[in-house]
């Protein structure tokens, strides 16, 4: 199962990387970067380290984006 | 009862998921020695809860938690931490040698409180650091604590 989902997982976070980079609306990208966290959190999962993942849930995938998407509404909102 | 912020399904939400959390960040800090989790979870739990119940009552939720009580939480949090471990110096052991703690009690149970007393101090650390940044980066502040 390990051989299937981890690099699965791992493809995500790829996928989400480079669509985190390319999209031009920030909020956007913070939420895909959230999406990215999660795949990293369930990664770790997989790989058995259950505290890494935890930990990336809760910081990477929460609390980060509240604090992105509050520096956002300082912004323009768009890349440039 | 109005506010500005949120609608009456995110206030439902967050009124019933918060103690829920309070409850899960207690577990993971007590069991941290023998589940994944710890001080620093804990910490980010309530962190986000208290953050989750700002962003949907606005600025003086939960009551009682101002960003004056979030900067004295992150520093009583490594006082707790380097209290411990300086009175287990003055009692006559290393720096953080909780065997040492002047307790009267067997020395394995002194080292499992001592344990959970640096941990809790690490989660009201991480707590309040975490609700100060957000409390500073919040679009209704100024930036100022």
């Amino acid at each position: 199962m390990t051989e299937i989902l981890a690099p699965l997982f791992l493809s995500l976070m790829v996928v989400c990387a480079v669509a985190a980079l390319s999209v031009k609306e920030l909020l956007s990208a913070v939420t895909i970067f959230g999406a990215f966290s999660f795949f990293s959190a369930a990664f770790f999962v997989v790989q058995d380290a259950l505290d890494v993942a935890f930990t990336e849930a809760a910081v990477g995938a929460v609390i980060t984006t509240v604090f992105f998407v509050c520096a956002i509404k300082r912004t323009t909102g768009r890349s440039t | 009862m109005r506010s500005k912020f949120g609608s009456p399904v995110l206030d439902a939400s967050a009124r019933l998921l918060a103690p829920f959390m309070w409850l899960f960040a207690a577990y993971v800090l007590v069991h941290g020695h023998d589940s994944p989790g710890g001080g620093f979870q804990a910490g980010v739990i309530l962190a986000a809860s208290i953050i989750m119940l700002r962003l949907v009552r606005g600025e003086a939720s939960p009551p009682g938690l101002t960003s004056r009580g979030a900067l004295t939480f992150a520093c009583a949090g490594p006082l707790l931490y380097g209290g411990i471990g300086i009175v287990s110096v003055l009692s006559g052991g290393n720096f953080l040698d909780y065997g040492e703690l002047p307790l009267p009690m067997d020395p394995v149970q002194i080292r499992v409180l001592g344990t959970l007393g640096i941990e809790t101090g690490v989660m009201i650390g991480v707590t309040g650091v975490l609700v100060l940044i957000f409390d500073v980066l919040a679009p209704w502040d100024d930036g100022t604590v």
